[in-house]
């Protein structure tokens, strides 16, 4: 038995459609088998929220009189630089950015107290911003200098647009060596002290489609707490990871480049974070459905937590020095529990990413499908998948000399 | 049987004496050391918690009075804003006393008792969206 996404649409319309939680699924497949769950369901719900280090929004601020083009200029957002090398007013900001005065990690670890996440926040909460440029002047944008307030609502654009999300599974992190490390997965004490991860496992999203096969570029999602699309797959997609028999991959694979509309968007769930010693990051909510078409696809969502495996990788040496070397394999019902075992020792865990978030992200969503406020749609294309799709590969350096670029040398 | 927290400030040319032993063996007070931070030739500070007789505990602060230690109820608090708090958790495996705690593991939600906090403050720039605040 198969359904369309058209027919799934019309009950939705109805008010007759069946939305359940990618939690909620796993009792309902566990209880009356994936035959019976296929015919029920029409929807599953999934959601994420934690740092997404690859975000980024751009926006139109509107002409000057006289013009001015920003780009080939410097431009500020609330003294955080903004990207401006394209036209004269479209600007973008990304969400690792820190302010030129930042004292970073001088003393190291440095706080990272706001930097572009957090504009990016402040402009999604209704909040006036400052910017600042210093362009160059040209015959047709004359104006050298801009000193204002911008308001999101006054923007012509605001477009959150994010080239790596919603990672499809993630490492956990811990530290072997004799100091306190500072990472984007948090502060890791010395001697296997804690162990960090961060996914939402049994609620992620791409874990619940983890061969692509209903999710792909075009499909609409929940964003930030608005409406947004799969642009493309994300950089760094690798769906050549290895998978466990249910197809969930054990090391970080699938990634999403999503877009959505700022403007719609709510403070809550795009919120500027810092991560002491690392850096600024923002993090994003983001919720898919996932149209319940046949038996195969109800039974990836009811995947559980106890069904999906990290690996367990020392971030003051593997990870930094790029060694593929992993301590072991854990599933996220233990790292839940609070405490996994890392060579012999008990070790607490933390997560980065918000379960408790992604549960409200998920029934969020579910709540606007049965209301009839949000409609699946149908993917354009899919997502590199399968042994045919491109492989994720380190940098190969071939050093430049100094004076090959002055020559106009191409390297070999 | 009561106890109080106080905060004690030993001036530098003190740091050396024996000072809070004097609580044990005169005062036959309960001590437990929240936090310490002794320098040699800087000011040294302590968090204690006393417990004893409401009187034994009047003597030991004279007594620590008069040795040239300033004496500060704590009045330090952590407290959690939960409108910045993103429920992700990186506080619960930094937090020694696990005052930071997940209060229901179906949910994952994040909790917090005062009442084992010690004000030790290793939460505060660990947790990204700095939702952790020291008041005074």
């Amino acid at each position: 038995m198969a359904k369309t996404i058209a027919e799934i649409n019309e009950r939705i319309k109805r008010g007759k459609a069946v939305v359940v939680t990618a939690e909620e699924i796993i009792e309902i497949v566990d209880k009356k088998g994936v035959v019976e769950a296929a015919k029920e369901v029409d929807v599953v719900t999934t959601g994420t929220f934690g740092p997404m280090c690859s975000s980024g929004a751009y926006f139109n601020f509107g002409h000057t009189k006289p013009k001015l083009k920003a780009g080939g200029g410097k431009t500020l957002l609330n003294n955080v630089p903004a990207y401006a090398g394209w036209a004269a007013v479209d600007l973008y900001i990304g969400a690792t950015v820190s302010a030129p005065d930042d004292p970073l990690n001088k003393i190291h670890p440095g706080e990272f107290a706001y930097g572009g996440g957090h504009v990016i926040e402040e402009l999604v909460a209704g909040k006036d911003i400052r910017l600042q440029v210093e362009a160059y002047g040209t015959d047709c944008y004359p104006r050298k200098h801009l000193d204002t307030w911008i308001n999101i609502k006054d923007l012509n654009e605001a477009v959150l647009f994010n080239s790596r999300n919603a990672y499809q599974n993630y490492n956990v992190a811990v530290n072997l060596s004799d100091r306190t490390i500072y990472t984007y997965l948090g502060t890791l004490k010395p001697k296997l002290g804690n162990a960090n991860y961060c996914s939402a496992g049994q609620l992620s999203p791409l874990l619940n489609d983890p061969h692509f096969k209903t999710l792909g570029i075009g499909t609409r999602i929940w964003l930030g707490g608005g409406i947004g699309y799969i642009a493309w797959q994300g950089t760094q997609h690798n769906p050549h990871a290895p998978r466990l028999a249910n197809g969930v991959p054990k090391r970080p694979a699938g990634t999403l480049a999503v877009i959505g509309d700022l403007k719609q968007m709510n403070p809550k769930w795009i919120k500027g974070v810092s991560f002491v010693g690392y850096g600024v990051s923002l993090n994003v909510g983001i919720g898919i459905p996932i149209p319940i078409l046949d038996e195969e696809i109800v039974k990836y969502t009811a995947v559980k937590d106890e069904d999906i495996i990290a690996a367990i990788v020392d971030y003051s040496d593997a990870y930094p020095n790029g060694k593929p070397d992993v301590l072991g394999e854990v599933d996220y019902k233990r790292l839940k529990s609070g405490e996994i075992e890392v060579k012999g020792k008990k070790v607490p865990t933390s997560g980065i990413s918000s379960y408790k978030r992604a549960l409200e992200i998920a029934n969020d969503l579910k709540e606007k499908i049965k209301r009839g406020e949000f409609l699946l749609s149908e993917k354009v294309a899919d997502l590199p998948a399968g042994d045919s799709a491109p492989k994720f590969k380190p940098l190969k350096e071939r050093p430049a000399k100094p004076l090959d670029f002055a020559r106009g040398k191409e390297g070999k | 049987m009561t106890s109080r927290k106080i905060v004690l400030t030993f001036p530098k040319e003190k740091i050396d004496k024996p000072i809070v032993y004097k609580l044990i063996k005169d005062c036959n007070l309960v001590f437990n050391i929240m936090k310490a931070s002794i320098t040699p030739d800087q000011e040294g500070h302590m968090v204690l918690e006393l417990s004893g007789d409401h009187s034994e505990i009047e003597k030991g602060i004279k007594y620590l009075k008069d040795q040239g230690v300033a004496i500060q109820p704590l009045s330090k608090e952590i407290k959690v804003n939960w409108d910045k708090c993103t429920q992700c958790g990186a506080c619960v495996s930094i937090c020694p006393t696990e005052a930071l705690y997940i209060k229901d593991r179906q949910t994952m939600e994040v909790a917090f008792d005062p009442e084992k906090c010690i004000a030790c403050e290793l939460c505060i720039r660990p947790c990204p969206p700095r939702a952790i605040e020291v008041h005074f």
